[in-house]
């Protein structure tokens, strides 16, 4: 894998609040005053999909989850795929390693706009 | 703010028939101008802007530059014109440009066409285009609006404690409603048993939960209402249109069950309308998922939050209700060009009003618009109603 992939990390502002994706601007209109990272932390499944019309490059079935991580400042939330049979809303889960998340020669979006290499959620064992 | 402003006046309206058309976009808008122009029955010299809402011509099929091309097709040359683009709410905001350049006084006839082409890509490259609006921590997952529909209407379900076949009869309402609209993609009934044993497109919606992808245009022709009253018997007018802008990531929304830029659009246009919720008789909503016909309901203040799903199974939304929504059949069934369809809600609007709706006519002198783009991320809100 030679993409860099793209960070797990939110963005942490001056008003105390955070969010992920960083924004170059927080909702205080000031710049961004750290980041919040999110690997190596459980979070809940707020809901979860399971698509099978994919586009080009994309896995079928494509489990998708919004998850929910309680952090300082937080909630947070992020969208992503999920490694896993099935899963239900108030699952832990958290971020696995780097893997290719779609095939970039077959996206619409060329490599170098955006990075195809990311972090699926993966169930917490308890 | 808006007291002495001179109402704009819709003159003519017209659209092809949505679905698989042999027609390339450029094509297409034609089709829709000269059949606004008829419809308005002015002297095409009048037009002095031309607004195309249109998303992705380019992407589609390699041609940009359609606006220019319409006003040479049309021979509208030397009015100003220019390509609206935004995304599924294209149609809505090429309203809106043509609203603003009239009420403004820089123009005085502006003619706004929306048209998409999309059937010759197959549905996993249409899907993907649709899909290019999202944020990069989207889309690099394989993000695409219908799952969108997917997680939001799992959520929505689950919080308000709804049940699953309260989706199926907004789709089988706006099927029946289509059955009626010659211009519409599927002009077929179906039942909640064949919507709720479709195929799974993103769990927990089916195939029937979503529109469509189809081709076709729509156009209208928008005059103050001082000159249109001197060439027209049947011209109605935009007496509110506003819009708004929510977050692009979609995930970072409070409530995924709440549309804030279909709120603060709606606020916005019963403002300058100065009317309420409950002063609209019937209203097209963007149906592009079923969820979305909830969530746009309670967003513009018809339902409380957590309650358009009982409307919809009540039958208060269906032609015969309290509130009809998508008497046109709506995007699930009339076709979702996706640059066409924000003009073509108001297309039905003005057709009600005029009252030549035919078997799906519905009462009422003010009639509503939604028309949203992502999922929720840009939305305009249109109020017309009867002039008098």
């Amino acid at each position: 894998m030679t993409e860099e992939d793209t960070p797990a990390t939110g963005g942490r502002y001056a008003d105390g609040s955070v969010g992920y994706p960083a924004h170059p601007i927080g909702p205080d209109g000031a710049a961004s005053t750290g980041e919040v990272v999110l690997t190596g932390i459980a979070g809940t499944v707020e809901t979860w999909t399971v698509s099978t019309a994919t586009p080009p490059g994309v896995r079928a079935p494509n489990l998708l989850a919004i998850v929910s991580f309680d952090v300082d400042g937080g909630p947070i939330r992020m969208i992503g795929q999920v490694e896993a049979a099935a899963i239900a809303i108030g699952d832990r889960v958290r971020l696995g390693p780097p893997t290719q998340l779609r095939d970039p020669e077959r996206a619409l979006r060329p490599q170098g706009v955006q990075s195809y290499v990311g972090h699926r959620f993966v169930p917490v064992e308890d | 703010m808006f007291v002495d402003m001179e109402r704009v006046a819709i003159v003519g309206a017209a659209m092809t028939r949505f679905g698989e058309r042999p027609e390339w976009v450029a094509e297409l808008l034609t089709e829709a101008a000269e059949a606004t122009i008829a419809d308005a029955g002015i002297d095409r010299r009048r037009i002095d802007h031309v607004y195309v809402a249109n998303m992705a011509s380019g992407e589609f099929e390699g041609h940009a530059g359609i606006a220019n091309r319409l006003v040479h097709d049309c021979q509208l040359i030397d009015a100003y014109c220019a390509r609206i683009d935004q995304t599924s709410a294209s149609g809505g905001a090429g309203v809106y440009a043509g609203w603003q350049a009239v009420a403004s006084g820089a123009a005085t006839c502006a003619l706004v066409v929306g048209a998409e082409k999309m059937t010759h890509r197959t549905t996993a490259e249409a899907t993907d285009v649709i899909a290019s609006l999202t944020h990069p921590v989207e889309y690099q997952h394989g993000v695409t609006l219908p799952s969108f529909a997917g997680l939001t209407a799992r959520a929505y379900l689950h919080q308000y404690d709804a049940p699953r076949e309260s989706l199926a009869h907004v789709a089988v309402k706006n099927h029946r409603n289509g059955v009626d609209n010659p211009h519409a993609h599927f002009q077929n009934a179906v039942d909640l048993e064949t919507v709720l044993t479709s195929p799974i497109i993103a769990d927990p919606l089916r195939l029937y939960d979503f529109c469509p992808i189809s081709d076709g245009s729509a156009g209208l022709l928008l005059m103050p209402e001082s000159i249109a009253r001197e060439v027209s018997d049947r011209y109605v007018v935009i007496s509110g249109i506003a819009g708004a802008t929510d977050t692009h990531v979609v995930h970072e929304r409070p409530d995924p069950t709440r549309m804030g830029a279909v709120a603060a659009s709606g606020e916005r246009a019963y403002a300058m309308a100065q009317r309420r919720p409950t002063d609209v008789d019937f209203a097209e909503l963007h149906d592009m998922f079923t969820i979305l016909e909830f969530l746009q309901s309670e967003g513009l203040g018809f339902f409380d939050p957590g309650h358009g799903w009982e409307a919809a199974m009540d039958g208060v939304t269906a032609r015969d209700g309290a509130l009809p929504i998508n008497p046109s059949g709506g995007l699930k069934s009339k076709g979702h060009p996706l640059g066409a369809s924000g003009v073509a809600q108001v297309v039905e609007l003005v057709t009600q009003l005029r009252g030549e709706a035919g078997a799906r006519q519905v009462g009422g002198g003010v009639g509503l618009a939604c028309n949203v783009g992502g999922f929720g991320n840009c939305v305009t809100t249109t109020i017309v109603e009867a002039a008098g």
